[in-house]
Formats: C-alpha cells, structure tokens, sequence
C-alpha cells in the first residue's frame, strides 16, 4: 500500500500532506522536514526512486512542484510513478491547465480528487472520466445547497 | 458581527506577509476570530471557518479546536458541510484522540444515506482512518454495501474492507461470501479493488490462499482481455488498456502461483505473452514488464520463462531511463542467488552500471557485481571494481574496499595477486577501510609465508609515499617490526630488491612516532615495531635511546609500552630474543555468521538494511587477537621475573593461583602470594586459607587482604605465604580451604604438588 502523498514546493512549503496510516502530528511533521530535505537535494537527473527507512520513497517534479509518494518495499515503483502521474492528469482536466496556485486556492479541491482516485492507500478508479464525472456531480451537488443560501457565498 | 472572511481571501491575505512573524499575527488574529465564531455555534460560517482551519494547519499551526467543530459539519444535512467536515476530521483526527469515536455513528448513518456521494465520503473517511473500534463497529455496513449493484459504492466498499482488515485481521472471514461474484464485474474500478482485497485476503491467511487459487484461470482470462482488446479510451495509457489492473492481477497471480505447481503452469502462457507483447518504449509498459518478471521468478516457472525474465531485466540494463536500470539491478539481485549463471550472461552490462553517474544506480551496481564474482572472473572484475574503488564517492569506499577484501580471500589466484589487490585498496582507499580489516590483514600476511619479504617491501615503499592512511601504516609498521630484516637483507624474489639500511627504517619509524598524522594507536604500533627490531637489526643502542624517550611520553598507552619495553632492555634482556621472536601462522578463531552490510552511506540519507535482498558482501569478524599487540602484562611482568605462576587449586567456583618471588636478601626463602577469585554468583564469605608443609620446610603465614571472596570474578583476596627451604627439597604443600557460600559453610582440602622448579631449586 501507499503511505503518504506530499506536495511541495521548491522552496520546500507544503501543498498537500495525505497520510494512510495513523502518525502523531509530530510525527508528520518530522517525516515532511526529512522528505523536503532529501527530495530537494537530489541532483537533477538522478533516478526517481529512494529508500527511506522500509519505504520506498517515489518523487517527480512538475513544474513547481514536487510530488512525493511513500510505498511499502514490496510495491512496484514504476508502476507508482504512473501513480503521480495520473494524479497530476486529474487535477489537470479539472482545473485545466492546473498550476501551483490553483492547488494553494483550491486545496479543498485536490483534496477532494484524489479521495476518488485513491483510498486506503490504494487505488480506488482506474478510469480517468469516471473519477473527473464523479467530482463534477459532487461540485454540483455542492451547488445546490448553496442555493438554498444565496446571501451566503462559502467559497470565495 | 460581520462575516467571516472568505477562505480564498485569507490565503491570499496570508500570502501577502514578507516575514514569518508577520504571518503568524494573521493567523493568530484569524485564529481568534474563528475561536469566537465557533463559541457562537454558528451554523452558517462553520463550514468556512474550518476550511480556513485546515489551510493553516498546512501551514503547520495548531488547529486542534477544531477538532470538534468538524465532527459538527459531518452531522449536518449539507453536503457542502459533510464534505469539509470530513476532509477535517481526516486531516485533523485520528485514532490517537477520543473525539474521533463520536464519528462511528455520523459515519453509520452517511453509509445508509440516499446520496451515494454522501455514502462515498463515509465510506472513504472509514477506509483512511477508521479505528480498529470504529471498524468493529461498522464492518457489518461495509460488507452490506460490498454486495450492492452501484459500483460506484461497490469500489469504494471493497477498499475499506481492506481496511478493516488490515485493523482487525479477524473479522476478514464474514467479508469472504461478498467476494463470490467479485470478478464478474465488467467495471474496471471494482474489478481493481476486488483483486486489492483479495489479495490481501490471500496474504494473510493460507486457508483464504487455498480457498482462492481456483480462480487462477478467471484472472488469467481478464488479463488475456486486457491484452488482446482494443484500443478502449477509458482506461487507456499509451497504448496499454489499464495498466494498473494488469499490475495487481500480475501480483495476485504472483500470490497465488507460489509454491503451487498447477497454478504456475495455468499461468505460464499469459505470463510469457505479456512479457513478449507489452511495449516498452513507455514507463508504464516497462511496469507491468517488471511485474511480470517478479512474477515468473517467484512461482514456479519452467526454465526458459525464467530465462526470459531474466533477459528482460538485461534489456532494462541497457534502458536510457535511469528508474529502469535501477529496477534492474535492484531485481537481479533479488535474483542472483538462485539464478546465478543466467545473471552472469549479463555481467558486463552490470559492471558497466559502475560508471553511471546516479548514486543508487552505482551502489546497486557494486553490490550486484560482488555477487557475480567468482573463481572463473576473479581478475577481470578485480579490475574494475579496484577501478571503480578508485573514483567512486567517500560513501561507498568502506564497503567497496570491504567486498574486495572479502572476495580476494574467497578466490585470489595467487597469494602475489592478492597481496597486491590488498596493497592497491590499502593505497587508494587507506583511510577508508574498516578497523578490523587491520588485523584481518596482518593474519593473510603472516600466513603467506613466501611473500613477506615482497609484502614488507612494498609496504615500506607505500609508507615512503604516504603516511596519513592510518590503516595502511599500522599494517605496514606492523610488517616492517616482523619483517625488517628481510628488508634490509633484500632479499626479495618478486621484484627488484630495494636497497635500504637500518637506520633509514628507523628513521621511517620514528617518523610516524613524531608525525602529527599518526593516531594514537598508530604510534602504538610503531613503537612496538621498533621494539622487535631490536632483535633483528644490529642498532641496539639507537633503538634503546628511542625507547627510553617514549618512557616519558604523556600518552598513556606509549608509555606504559616504552617502560615495559625498557624493561625488557635493562632487568631481563635474556626474555628479549624469546618474546620478540617471528609470529608463527595463525589460527582463524571464531568466525561470526555472514552480517549484512548495512548502508551507512546509501543515497542520500541515513542507514537502511535492505531486508529483502540476500546479503550481497557478507563480513566474517575474526577474532584474531595479536599478540605483539595486546600483551598481557600480568603475564610479561612474572616471565620477566622468572617464575611462572600456577594454579593451585580450582574447585566449585574457587580458584587459587599462586605467584612467586625470590625474597632478598634470603635466596633460600621463597615467597608465595594466593590470588583468591570466585567465579559463582554469590560472595564467599568468612574466607579462611590455611597451609601445611612437610616437616623440613618452615612456613609463614601473613595477614590477607579480605575474607570475602567476591562474587563473579569481580575482585581477588592475597595473601603471603613465606616459606624456608634451606635444603633446597621439592616443595610440596597441603592446603585448607573454609568459606560461606549461600549460608552453608564449605571446606575442603587439597594437595599443590606442581610447583615450578624455580620456586625450589
């Protein structure tokens, strides 16, 4: 299974945690200073992979931000790669053309997606369409409550 | 009381601050607007409040008032606040805080909700976090919406199960009657979670393993389909239709095809057409490549699939990506040891790898190439690891230099070769080597009787380069100390002998007592060294002048060896010849077990131990302990007086050891000192040594130390015997021993007839 997803930037600020297991607020805090510190001092064209305590620690960079991903030994890395990707391509159709700001923005957001993409810390949908249909119905479904409050914007 | 901000504007409110103290005022300013809003119990702007919360907490500020305040929005009928509510509760909660328990019956509740969104986000919160209670009490709703139609629902269902498994291993039996129809689905997204959740089904209980394998054939058939179909957009990544699916039926298969000869052979067809079928100028394909090849070499495969896999893992060798060269090299030596010959088809490939310019590639290299090498390849893979041990990166000498050792002594052709692979690594890579490699060394050397003139002169002309290697001087000091007569006689066979005298060889000695670069056991050495030449070399005197300096020094250990060497030149310089004499071949004593080399230096980061791979360089410890290093002085100082000791009596735990000393001026009285020791675990108490002698002797007994005897070796009692033998008679002598040992009084007696001679005569 999956451990963690962390997102950060290059400066090291964080975008996104998702933890898969229980860990002490302490304890993510630590584990994000280690992941920034190691990930940011790879050399550029290193390959992707790392070990890190049991875990094997999968990272790629898009554009201004680093994805990192923490699988169990016995995962297949190349296949977590295509992981990162997927994800990445998600937040690509829905935000369209996404960038690191629209991931600060709408943090919610990315959140939301990838809790249809993945649970448990495995992969729950394979289908990239099914997994964007999913979150437009549930946007929609967001909607209309907020008719019923239409003095009240909750989203900016 | 105006509205609370938007959350877009607080991050871009946030955003604006230059300095982090800057920064923290917003928050906590916002912080307190938000701690007063949720006093007030305000429906309305809750679900905001805490979505600004959870954007400050990524920050890395405090949000646990919040806690409450999610499980708040989860209870409410808006979706809007269901969804923040629980995207708080699994970024603020977990199972460590109580609260999160008030989630179970929300959670119950949004499992039978009409919106099957509103069941999603149940279902997704349970399979993240749920608790082992929470999964306890909600397992029974899981395996109900495990059965429905909504596949939608059915995924979801099926990964939280998984879940609760995971949390309570033992409520997996009432999931199994859900997993009857599981592969029948057409939707990819449950097919791919039934095969998660059997899979982990199978890995956790044997019975489940058994109970599975006759889907063996089903898998294979969705799999042929997802192969062979067209082009299908939905689940299409360059050109392979699901990858993801293709990887996890591949590992199930894996499971179920282990150690079970029908199953590996109903799946060695589709295994052989996805090795040979999928396309590999993409990621993705070269994925589900090594899955396939982890598959074939875990179950049991006929020999040209293994093959096949094997020679994939070779291809990925010569891949431009650098994530599928270090997947290879990672597999093959998975693989290496059971199949060694077919990994060795690609050992150039691999040796290569050593030039690659990644860190992790380069160390999976050195590892991979230590276990290829053998009898047959010993001098051709020498080259190139010497080569790379050489250039590579202060992270990986250690270890290089501690796998050429080794696979020098397993399969040096010649002891020449190997005395010179050692003196190449002790050159390059000096400082470098492990500590106990030195003795490890100094024992190959002693015992290649031959070469030692060749070895010390080679080392002599290594030490002339450089003296800052540690390891190699204390190996060369200890050699030039041994050997130094070979040296100056030149009388080498190997190569042209060098000219050199007596005086140039102290000079280099004394050099290293002197130099700023020796370490303090470095110094050890080279003064020991210098002692043992005393009795090879002619320059006595020079030798007694340095020696008599270092009888001074503020070092400790230098000056204890300089006074006891001293010693050995004034009081009793006839020991000298016999103490100091050439060390005879050397035992191995005990050999530890093969130990993992853990990577102290891999990567980037700290030490990892690869539990997965055989130990790739394995490290005997020798205990070789050398004598002419670590004297035991208690037994030079009574070899210097002449008399050895003996034991004279050693029974239950109680041992008596006796020393001699001629007394002055009377060299007809000698005088005797008991060593009393107790080696049991309880102290001897009221300890009481009584001695008799024969009629011509008289006998003198003084006062000793203590009557207790401690325990466990931990300190000894003495006392003086004097005894008068002027005719000179073999002295014989009864003794009478009187303890408390655990309350009960013990009492023996005993004969002591094997005085030394000295002590009579």
């Amino acid at each position: 299974m999956m451990r963690f997803l962390l997102l950060f930037s290059r400066q090291g600020k964080l975008r996104l945690q998702k933890w898969f297991t229980p860990i002490p607020e302490r304890e993510k805090k630590k584990i994000i200073r280690e992941m920034t510190t190691m990930v940011l001092a790879r050399q550029p064209r290193s390959c992707n992979f790392l070990h890190w305590k049991d875990l094997k620690i999968i990272y790629k960079r898009y554009a201004s931000l680093y994805f990192c991903l923490a699988i169990e030994n016995h995962e297949n890395e190349l296949l977590a790669l295509e992981v990162i990707h997927r994800y990445v391509e998600l937040l690509d159709k829905y935000f369209g053309n996404v960038c690191e700001l629209d991931i600060i923005f709408n943090f919610e957001k990315a959140y939301f997606i990838l809790d249809e993409f993945l649970l448990g810390g495995e992969i729950q949908e394979t289908s990239k369409q099914i997994v964007n249909r999913c979150i437009e119905s549930s946007d929609m479904l967001q909607e209309d409550d907020s008719s019923e409050w239409y003095e009240v914007e909750l989203f900016g | 009381m105006p509205a609370p901000i938007r959350l877009r504007e607080l991050i871009r409110t946030i955003r604006t601050a230059r300095t982090q103290a800057e920064e923290r005022e917003m928050i906590q300013k916002e912080c307190a607007a938000i701690r007063s809003s949720f006093r007030e119990e305000d429906n309305t702007y809750r679900c905001r409040n805490v979505a600004k919360l959870l954007y400050m907490h990524m920050l890395g500020y405090p949000a646990h008032f919040g806690q409450l305040e999610c499980l708040k929005l989860i209870a409410s009928q808006k979706f809007t606040d269901k969804r923040i509510g629980y995207l708080g509760a699994m970024l603020l909660l977990d199972e460590r805080q109580d609260v999160h328990l008030l989630m179970t019956n929300c959670i119950k509740n949004d499992l039978n909700h009409s919106t099957q969104y509103v069941q999603g986000l149940a279902l997704c919160t349970l399979g993240c976090m749920g608790s082992s209670e929470m999964c306890r009490d909600l397992a029974g709703e899981v395996e109900k919406l495990l059965k429905t139609s909504n596949s939608y629902l059915r995924k979801k269902a099926a990964l939280c199960a998984v879940h609760v498994i995971r949390k309570v291993p033992e409520l997996m039996e009432m999931f199994l009657p859900a997993t009857k129809n599981l592969l029948s689905e057409k939707n990819h997204g449950v097919l791919h979670t039934s095969v998660v959740l059997l899979t982990e089904m199978c890995e956790r209980s044997p019975d489940m393993l058994a109970h599975f394998r006759k889907l063996v054939p089903q898998l294979v058939r969705i799999l042929k389909n997802l192969i062979m179909s067209g082009y299908s957009p939905e689940h299409d990544v360059s050109g392979i239709s699901d990858p993801f699916l293709q990887v996890r039926i591949l590992r199930l298969l894996r499971i179920l095809g282990k150690s079970d000869d029908d199953s590996s052979e109903a799946m060695n067809d589709i295994l052989a057409q996805v090795a040979t079928n999928t396309e590999t100028s993409k990621n993705v394909g070269n994925a589900i490549l090594y899955e396939t090849v982890l598959t074939i070499m875990d179950i049991k495969s006929e020999s040209g699939l293994r093959v096949l896999a094997i020679n994939i893992l070779g291809r990925f060798l010569l891949n431009n990506d650098k994530n599928i060269r270090y997947v290879a090299l990672t597999s093959l030596l998975k693989t290496v040891q059971t199949d060694h010959n077919a990994v060795q088809r690609h050992r150039s490939t691999i040796v290569d790898c050593l030039k690659d310019l990644d860190v992790s590639i380069k160390r999976r290299a050195m590892e991979l190439s230590f276990a290829l090498v053998n009898g047959n390849n010993i001098r051709g893979m020498m080259k190139e690891l010497l080569y790379f041990l050489d250039s590579c990166d202060p992270e990986f000498k250690a270890d290089c230099a501690s796998g050429v050792f080794l696979a020098a002594e397993k399969y040096a052709p010649s002891k020449r070769w190997h005395i010179d692979t050692i003196m190449r690594v002790l050159t390059t890579a000096g400082s470098y080597v492990r500590d106990d490699s030195v003795p490890n060394l100094i024992q190959l050397i002693t015992n290649s009787v031959e070469m030692h003139a060749y070895t010390v002169q080679r080392l002599y002309k290594a030490l002339l380069d450089d003296i800052s290697q540690q390891p190699l001087v204390q190996v060369a000091s200890w050699c030039i100390g041994e050997y130094g007569d070979l040296l100056v006689s030149g009388q080498c066979e190997e190569e042209e002998p060098i000219q050199v005298t007596e005086d140039e060889v102290l000079d280099v000695l004394e050099g290293l007592l002197v130099s700023n670069l020796s370490t303090p056991v470095t110094r050890g050495y080279a003064l020991t060294a210098i002692m043992k030449l005393s009795t090879r070399f002619s320059s006595v005197n020079r030798i007694k002048k340095v020696v008599s300096i270092y009888g001074s020094s503020i070092d400790v250990e230098l000056q204890q060896r300089a006074v006891e060497y001293n010693a050995l030149f004034k009081k009793y310089d006839h020991m000298r010849p016999a103490l100091l004499e050439r060390m005879p071949i050397m035992e191995k004593t005990a050999t530890n077990g093969p130990t993992e080399i853990v990577q102290t230096n891999g990567e980037t980061e700290p030490s990892v131990v690869e539990s997965k791979h055989p130990p790739p360089v394995t490290q005997p410890t020798n205990q070789v302990t050398l004598i002419s290093q670590s004297f035991n002085y208690l037994l030079l100082l009574t070899l210097c007086l002449g008399i050895p000791p003996m034991t004279a009596y050693n029974k239950n735990g109680l041992k008596i050891d006796f020393t001699f000393e001629r007394a002055n001026p009377n060299p007809n009285i000698a005088v005797i000192t008991i060593h009393a020791s107790n080696s049991t675990e309880a102290d001897m108490t009221d300890f009481v040594f009584q001695a008799a002698v024969p009629k011509t002797f008289q006998l003198q007994l003084l006062s000793p130390s203590s009557n207790v005897v401690p325990a466990l070796n931990q300190g000894t009692v003495t006392q003086v015997i004097r005894v008068l033998n002027p005719q000179k008679q073999q002295l014989r002598m009864r003794i009478k021993l009187t303890y408390t040992l655990k309350g009960s009084a013990v009492q023996d007696l005993a004969e002591v007839n094997n005085f030394p001679p000295q002590s009579w005569q």
